[in-house]
């Protein structure tokens, strides 16, 4: 296979795998470990097999297009340094899986777990292999959003979600930063390319934007790598299952950060800002995470501080901007991932076979388990640098880098001492993990006897110890050329001499070593009791220091502070909105104005007056003011007065040469009218009941005045701007172009109606889905109509009917309700295939007369509508059953795959055909595909209007089978009160 | 004409403004319903005003001055969304009002009031 596919297929095959996890029954622990170890294994297989070229060729890239437009790629890079990454990523991952198998119980959704786990692991990679600035920052949040799902796995456990929120809170703020911040970077290179930025090192350094994007992208690292003072979430990260603490939280997540360091080291450091904010960074969190390592009593708390201790040395490895140092930091990026791994391995079976992982209730497990005692010790020995093992190596490379680098300023001296502190407060807690918990007198009182673990669960501790034995003893033969590599690709040619063997004389990183290791043997000897019965709980000179309270606090203010401002400018209620809404659009409407010069009289152009126009209008304006003054207590004049005003400016359209629009404002006007009708039923009788306080009664008067005034400007406002533009000449826009083209082009003589299904197809086709959407969510609202209980009543008239018949010989109760409205019953049925042809009529001459796909399937609806009102719903739907739903889909289809066709012929969608047709005794007739789609709109339209009008009418059946529902169970009662 | 017009657009405007503030939800959706027709005259009449040309084009379609068909293709979409949001918001508010059993805009009464037979306030 080609390197790019290889690449490729190791990215994409976790998230493959991850997704057919979920997939798998929760008791399914065999299967999801076995998918995930074959994942682990096939990735590391393909990342392992690329080490020839990449090492040899140089960086093997595979790019698609993302947001071209932006400059923003896919792009898969996988240089020395990304490799030996992905290798960490992919084996301690193989280990992790391995032992997670025999980690968890039973009981646990295994597969869940590995479903996070694999696509942790391929957010990771997306981060180790991004190639471009933007992609990084998206797989770098992902990281943070598996990263909250793996800590809270246990969900049940209030200290997990608690923790998982803290540490999605943290890294993610950083997250974003960190994409404001490589935005920056991008915007000075002017390319997200990683080749790109990493050629444009000085014009970033140079750049005035630099210390901004310095401070953002550090933010990203430094959050997510845990430095102080954003370290406070890795402790209660803890609360994840131990494997993914032995994964996330040392071996990979928490080496994201030191990675983006490490990546940008070539372009962004070697500036007083990097060095004092990475370095400054570092060094308080290598002494913050030893001091408080060492007052740990939980096994696994003391293995976070440790962690946050040697993240804080590597970053101020980086920050001492010196070439051999990056070359120790990576050195110690691997060291430290794989004891300190093998170390949260060693402590999970630790708590797994004895039940509890306080240091102060174990002791002696040697005797119990003396081969994992053994492991652990190796590791232990590593993490506190002890020669022979990898941990001094590196340890020796800082400690030599922290006597060169002091530099000349007073502090010069302050390196290598607080250096050499750290690493003796190291050996202290290194010393301290193996003392309390291996030796000493026999464990009692643990809930579980102790025993040695599985076979299988101790075979990931033994290859990562075998691995940090074999580094400390010939490091030249196993890590060599891989570090040698991976420092080329970021240094290039930077990259110093430097020699990886264990002996290198007497000197001061040697004397520095030695005195550590005496130091914190010393230490030990003199406070290892007094640390255990620690009274104050927290480290000392730190316990007033809880950055977790802290925290908390910061998020409550954050709350409260957001409520406080919800109150001040927030309004639960509609009406001061809504004010809020018309002034605010006064405002700016006043504003563009004046700003313009507000001229409203520009006499121009004028059309002849009509009295009888004014007359209508006269009218129009009596309706629409009636319709304010009744509609609070008289909905039904209202209503009416609602539908006078729509005739009038339907009458206006006509008058004004818009004959589409009159004939589809008068069919809207009907059907809005009826709906309004039906639903006046479900609406509450006037309430007279309703106090009003007296001091509510001047309020009451004064907020209507306001209301009046903000209506009246609006009004003003419009009828200004209306005549000021009226009376301007037309300007010369695109109109001329659809009047002149559209009979040539689209072969339609209807311009309006050519515009909306051939010119503008694809807003209609918009419109059109807008109106399928609507008339879905009403049918769906009141499938769940609850009426109010005083609308259940029967309607007054009926009762009246059904009195007057129980009090006349020979009549049935009911018998005159059926009979009601027989003259118009008989008319409505007769007109029903009129008014379809009517419809019809409108849809085929739509193209070339006024008419249309609107128009037409409004008519159809009223068509419908009539025969609901004169005959009731159940006499309909015994006849004709209609399904709107099917109607609005069809229509739809016929819209969508009208426009289709156009791909036929390989032209865009929604490009219309015509063609002419002689059929016999018709004559000549124009067909155009635009037909087929107004045809569509048609459909759709019908089946809309239909559904809206059909749900509404079917309430009435609704509260006919609630009130039988009532009178059933009120029989029901009666029969059972009868018997006793 | 122009000024006719002008001023009717102006008093339809105003109701529906009114209506929309007022506290009852029917008064809310007619208010609707009026600047809804109020807006959609506004546009038409930015295409200025024609009598006796609509934009139809004769037997032999040639081109003569014709009122412009933009405002009124855009307004003839708006008439039929209007009429989906009429229908909608009057849904809404008798769903609200079976779930509440008010029919005040924020689905309770503005003061206490002693709970009326058949009309149970939260």
């Amino acid at each position: 296979m080609s390197p790019h596919l290889l690449v490729a297929l190791a990215a994409i095959l976790p998230f493959l795998g991850s997704a057919v996890a979920i997939c798998l029954p929760g008791s399914a622990r065999n299967t999801a470990a076995i998918l995930a170890g074959g994942v682990m294994l096939v990735s590391l297989a393909c990342i392992a097999s690329l080490y020839p070229t990449v090492s040899g060729a140089g960086p093997v890239v595979w790019a698609v297009d993302w947001l071209p437009t932006l400059g923003v790629r896919i792009v898969l890079r996988l240089d020395s340094l990304a490799w030996l990454f992905a290798m960490l990523v992919l084996g301690i991952g193989a280990l992790v899986v391995l032992y997670a198998r025999y980690y968890m119980a039973a009981a646990d959704p295994v597969p869940r777990l590995f479903c996070f786990f694999l696509a942790f692991v391929g957010a990771m990679l997306g981060i180790v292999l991004s190639g471009n600035l933007i992609q990084l920052v998206v797989f770098w949040e992902l990281t943070s959003v598996v990263s909250f799902l793996l800590i809270g796995y246990w969900s049940d456990n209030a200290s997990a979600r608690d923790g998982a929120r803290m540490a999605l809170t943290i890294t993610a703020a950083g997250g974003l930063c960190l994409l404001v911040g490589m935005i920056l970077i991008g915007q000075i290179v002017g390319s997200y390319d990683l080749d790109a930025v990493l050629a444009s090192g000085d014009a970033i350094r140079n750049s005035p934007l630099y210390v901004p994007a310095l401070v953002l992208v550090l933010a990203g690292a430094l959050t997510k790598s845990a430095q102080f003072p954003f370290h406070i979430w890795l402790p209660r990260a803890m609360a994840a299952p131990t494997p993914i603490s032995a994964y996330l939280h040392s071996a990979t997540m928490v080496k994201a950060g030191i990675f983006l360091m490490i990546r940008f080291w070539p372009v962004l450091s070697g500036t007083e800002s990097w060095y004092w904010i990475v370095g400054g960074a570092g060094m308080a969190t290598l002494l913050v995470g030893a001091w408080s390592a060492i007052f740990q009593h939980d096994l696994k708390g003391l293995l976070a501080y440790s962690t946050i201790s040697h993240l804080g040395l590597i970053t101020l490895l980086l920050g001492l901007d010196s070439p051999l140092a990056v070359v120790a930091a990576i050195f110690h990026v691997v060291n430290h991932a794989t004891f300190k791994a093998s170390l949260f391995m060693a402590a999970g079976i630790i708590d797994h076979e004895t039940g509890t992982r306080d240091m102060r209730r174990l002791s002696g497990l040697w005797r119990a388990m003396p081969y994992t005692a053994t492991l652990a010790m190796v590791a232990a020995a590593a993490m506190a640098g002890v020669p022979l093992l990898n941990g001094f190596l590196s340890k020796e490379m800082f400690l030599s880098e922290a006597v060169d680098n002091a530099g000349d300023h007073p502090l010069h001296l302050a390196l290598p001492v607080l250096a050499t502190l750290a690493s003796a407060f190291t050996v202290l807690y290194s010393l301290r993990f193996i003392r309390q918990t291996f030796f000493g007198p026999p464990p009692h009182d643990l809930p579980h006897a102790p025993h040695e673990p599985v076979r299988w669960m101790r075979i990931p501790i033994e290859a990562l110890v075998l691995t940090c034995i074999a580094i400390g003893l010939v490091p030249n033969l196993t890590i060599g050329p891989v570090l040698e590599s991976a420092v080329r690709a970021v240094l290039g040619a930077r990259t110093p001499d430097y020699d990886l063997a264990i002996w290198h004389g007497f000197n001061t990183p040697l004397a520095m070593s030695v005195g550590a290791l005496i130091g914190g043997v010393v230490l030990y000897r003199a406070f290892g009791a007094r640390i255990n019965t620690n009274p104050r709980g927290g480290p000392w000179l730190m316990d007033r220091l809880d950055g977790g309270w802290l925290f908390e606090r910061a998020m409550t203010g954050l709350v409260r502070g957001a409520r406080v401002l919800e109150g001040w400018l927030g309004t639960e209620r509609l009406q001061p909105q809504l004010r809020i809404l018309f002034l605010a659009a006064l405002t700016a409407a006043l504003a563009a104005g004046t700003a313009r010069g507000l001229d409203l009289i520009a006499p121009g152009r004028m059309t002849e007056f009509d009295p009888a126009f004014a007359l209508m209008w006269l009218v129009g304006a009596a309706c629409a003011i009636g319709a304010a003054e009744r509609a609070k207590y008289h909905r039904l004049s209202a209503t009416i007065f609602v539908g006078g005003a729509g005739l009038v400016s339907s009458l206006t359209f006509l008058w004004l040469s818009a004959p589409d629009l009159a004939v589809t404002q008068i069919l809207v006007e009907i059907v809005t009218t009826v709906m309004l009708l039906l639903g006046l039923r479900w609406l509450p009788k006037r309430n007279a009941a309703i106090p009003v306080p007296a001091s509510e009664e001047a309020r009451g008067r004064r907020r209507r005045l306001i209301d009046l005034c903000i209506a009246g400007l609006v009004g003003f406002g419009m009828a200004g701007l209306a005549y000021a533009v009226m009376t301007r000449p037309a300007v010369d826009g695109i109109s001329r172009w659809f009047v002149e083209e559209a009979y040539p082009q689209a072969g339609g003589r209807n311009v309006v109606n050519v515009l909306l299904v051939d010119f503008r197809a694809f807003d209609t086709l918009g419109e059109i889905c807008v109106l399928g959407v609507v008339g879905l969510t009403v049918f769906a609202l009141l499938r769940r109509f609850r009426p109010a209980p005083d609308s259940l009543e029967r309607p007054l008239q009926q009762v009246r009917y059904d009195a007057y018949d129980g009090a006349r010989e020979g009549r049935e109760p009911g018998q005159t309700t059926a009979d009601a409205l027989l003259v118009p019953r008989l008319v409505t049925t007769w007109l029903f295939p009129f008014i379809v042809l009517l419809a019809l009529h409108l849809f085929l001459r739509g193209h070339d007369l006024p008419g249309g796909g609107f128009a037409a399937g409004i008519a159809m609806t009223v068509a419908f509508m009539l025969q609901y009102m004169a005959n009731g719903a159940e006499w309909v739907e015994q006849r004709l059953r209609i399904q709107p739903i099917a109607w609005i889909g069809a229509g739809m289809l016929i819209a969508a795959l009208a426009g289709a066709g156009s791909w036929l012929f390989g032209r865009p969608y929604l490009t219309a055909f015509f063609a002419y047709w002689e059929p016999p005794l018709l004559g000549k007739v124009p067909v155009a595909s635009a037909l087929l789609f107004d045809l569509g709109i048609m459909v759709l339209v019908v089946g809309a209007s239909a559904l809206m009008l059909v749900a509404l009418a079917h309430q009435s059946l609704r509260r006919t089978r609630a009130a039988d529902a009532e009178a059933a169970a009120a029989a029901e009662r009666m029969a059972e009160k009868e018997p006793a | 004409m122009e000024l006719v017009l002008s001023a009717g657009i102006g008093v339809f405007a105003a109701s529906g403004v009114w209506l929309m503030l007022r506290p009852r939800t029917f008064q809310v959706v007619l208010g609707l319903s009026l600047l809804s027709y109020a807006v959609n005259l506004f546009i038409f009449a930015m295409g200025r005003l024609t009598v006796g040309a609509p934009p139809v084009l004769g037997a032999v379609p040639e081109i003569v001055s014709v009122d412009d068909p933009v405002p009124q293709a855009l307004v003839l979409t708006a008439l039929v969304i209007s009429f989906a949001l009429t229908a909608l918001f009057l849904v809404v508010l008798l769903a609200a009002r079976g779930v509440t059993g008010s029919d005040h805009v924020d689905g309770r009464e503005p003061h206490r009031v002693e709970p009326h037979p058949g009309n149970p306030l939260p």
